[in-house]
């Protein structure tokens, strides 16, 4: 990538190496690598392979948000396709049957939160919430309350396998990044997503069919979540209806916002997203690590998450700017209020 | 004529009106104060938590954490009134202040930090659920006189329906919540923020108080909603609730507020409420239905309700308001 890009994703890259030093101060050995039986082996590969599902579902969010919408269903779609995916080979038909309709499915999924947003007007977060809340019934009326489980050593491959001694769930979110990167960057498509975001009525002047987009973009969103609950229902060998992808759908927006793309839309990064999603899977795997009792985990994250969101702040780096520019000329005091501004 | 304005107001009362009818044909008994009691108290919980919410959105934001807080102040309650001697009242208070200024950080952050109130209120809900769990990770029950004399305190009504306490309190927060937000200065700023933060500031409105106060309030309805829940349930669980901001927000709209921001009525929700609890209701009178189907079928009514209230509302202004 270009200089411009690697600046782009700067704040990100900084943000996960402080938390890698972070967890490396108290767990010293989470930076070890070790290569046995033809594949590598270590936390930092640990959370490449966890944070995958997020990460995944980050690439369609990113998109998604750029528009100014939201797409809260994600989570259940990771769950309609694991169950679609495991009733299909449950059912006796073969691997490329199994995916094929998981697929389907995810794409049917965002096809559908997308005509109620794009045809119909229906508000992004409304529309999306429909199918989170009937989608886990799907699920859940496609496994019949059970947890489905098969054994297909092709389809638990894309799970737990490994190739060239990485995992084949960082393989997929490496390929699914890199091509929807060259996509929306190679064609016009980021652009015109941009402007459908920025400005919806303004773009749809200038003879952009918003309309096409904003379906675009939720099936893509659509075909991440299904790849999500590919990898998901792959790795455990079944398909659990209530609790796969379980409140992904905020940690994929998580990750997009810690990307530093705005939820109003507009420019967006994807790769920021992508390590937007590590830096959520350190954090967990890190408290995880560290020891800390599991009760503190949601506490803990909260609070880097909140340190994360000051630290990106557009505001509190036009106070650090201003608190900077008052060192450098100190002979002009500053008025009270303003200095107590910057301390906060 | 009607203000065009009060179309979704409208429609979401005639569509309740519409589906209890339908409910009515079906099963007769429907239409008896014991369903219309059992409705209030069910939802009591929801319905307050909604009033917050429904004043945090016509401000054009949201809050995540509400779920999460009621969760939070059942633990507390229950884990204070087992390790504590403190009375009940003295714990509400001081889960209710707590709450409250919880809001208020979050409405600070928000604020201050320029940052999405989404994501604010999504870490405020991460650290209400973590706070939960780190008080109890067990289900404590609530033993105590006080506590069983509010839990039995009802009104019979005629038709031997009971109208319970924490019913009464649902439907007193209804009428703060619409003091509150169509009557206050406090109200006029809110609908202005929701408007857009640079109108509400050319209106000369203190958006950074504004948005405080918002949080803290929708913070003050969900510790309220808590206590009425820990009422309800009789034990805390840090784990309940899982979900209910979504569903708070899922009764907002269908009471014909706009996510949006700047347009809506209080009690839109109280109906949008009655909605959510009816379609339950009905679930539970068929019987046939097993419980994966409740959430389709609540999807699929909340589905048919705003595609409803769509075409009211276009075929109220037959011109402009399609574009989204």
């Amino acid at each position: 990538m270009m200089p411009a890009g690697v600046k782009r994703v700067l704040p990100q890259l900084i943000t996960l190496a402080v938390l890698v030093a972070l967890v490396s101060a108290v767990f010293p050995d989470f930076l070890q690598l070790h290569y046995s039986d033809g594949r590598l082996i270590g936390p930092v590969i640990d959370v490449l392979k966890r944070g995958a599902p997020v990460a995944l579902l980050a690439i369609g969010m990113t998109l998604v948000v750029a528009t100014g919408g939201i797409d809260l269903s994600v989570g259940t779609v990771m769950a309609i396709t694991g169950a679609v995916a495991a009733a299909a080979i449950v059912a006796g038909h073969g691997l490329l049957w199994a995916l094929g309709l998981a697929l389907a499915a995810g794409l049917c999924a965002g096809l559908f939160s997308g005509c109620l947003i794009a045809f119909l007007g229906i508000q992004p977060i409304v529309a999306t919430l429909i199918l989170m809340i009937s989608g886990r019934g799907i699920a859940q009326l496609i496994t019949e309350g059970r947890i489905l489980t098969f054994n297909l050593p092709g389809f638990s491959f894309l799970g737990s396998g490994h190739l060239l001694g990485i995992p084949v769930p960082v393989w997929l979110w490496l390929a699914a990044a890199t091509l929807s990167v060259v996509v929306v960057r190679r064609t016009a498509l980021g652009l015109l997503i941009e402007a459908v975001g920025v400005n919806r009525r303004a773009s749809a002047l200038t003879g952009i069919n918003a309309r096409v987009i904003l379906l675009a973009v939720y099936m893509i969103s659509g075909l991440c979540a299904a790849l999500a609950g590919i990898v998901t229902t792959a790795d455990i060998r079944g398909a659990d209806a209530n609790n796969a992808g379980l409140w992904l759908e905020l940690d994929a927006i998580l990750a997009t916002v810690i990307g530093g793309n705005s939820l109003l839309g507009g420019r967006f990064s994807i790769p920021a997203a992508v390590i937007g999603a590590l830096i959520i899977q350190t954090i967990n795997t890190g408290i995880l690590l560290a020891g800390f009792p599991t009760e503190y985990n949601l506490v803990i994250k909260a609070a880097l998450v909140v340190a994360i969101l000051v630290l990106q702040s557009p505001l509190l780096a036009g106070d650090l700017k201003r608190m900077a520019a008052r060192l450098t000329r100190q002979r002009y005091p500053a008025p009270a209020a303003k200095k107590e501004r910057a301390s906060s | 004529m009607i203000n065009p304005r009060r179309y979704p107001l409208l429609a979401t009362i005639a569509i309740f009106v519409i589906a209890y009818a339908i409910c009515y044909v079906q099963f007769p008994y429907m239409l008896s104060t014991r369903v219309a009691g059992n409705l209030l108290t069910d939802n009591a919980y929801l319905g307050i938590v909604a009033v917050g919410m429904t004043v945090v959105i016509l401000s054009g934001g949201i809050d995540l954490s509400v779920g999460a807080v009621i969760a939070f102040s059942g633990v507390f309650i229950a884990v204070m009134l087992r390790d504590t001697g403190l009375h009940p009242l003295v714990v509400f208070a001081l889960l209710l202040a707590l709450t409250t200024a919880f809001g208020a950080a979050m409405g600070a952050l928000i604020h201050r930090l320029g940052m999405p109130p989404f994501i604010v209120t999504l870490a405020g809900m991460f650290l209400a659920r973590g706070a939960a769990y780190m008080l109890t990770i067990d289900s404590v029950a609530i033993d105590h006189p006080f506590f069983d004399t509010l839990q039995g305190t009802y009104w019979l009504m005629p038709g031997k329906g009971r109208l319970t306490l924490i019913g009464i309190i649902m439907l007193l927060a209804f009428v703060v919540g619409h003091v509150v937000a169509h009557r206050t200065r406090f109200g006029a700023n809110v609908f202005a923020l929701g408007g857009g933060q640079q109108t509400a500031r050319l209106m000369g409105s203190r958006v950074g108080r504004t948005t405080v106060m918002i949080y803290a309030f929708s913070g003050l309805m969900a510790g309220l909603g808590g206590i009425v829940f820990a009422l309800y349930t009789g034990s805390g669980y840090p784990l309940a609730t899982v979900g209910t901001e979504l569903t708070a927000i899922a009764t907002v709209v269908i009471g014909g507020t706009l996510l949006s921001g700047g347009a809506g009525y209080v009690f839109g929700t109280l109906f949008g409420v009655l909605t959510m609890g009816l379609i339950q209701t009905y679930i539970v009178f068929d019987g046939t239905l097993s419980s994966w189907w409740t959430k389709i079928a609540i999807g699929v009514l909340l589905l048919v309700f705003i595609v409803l209230q769509k075409a009211l509302l276009r075929l109220g202004t037959p011109r402009g308001a399609a574009a989204a």
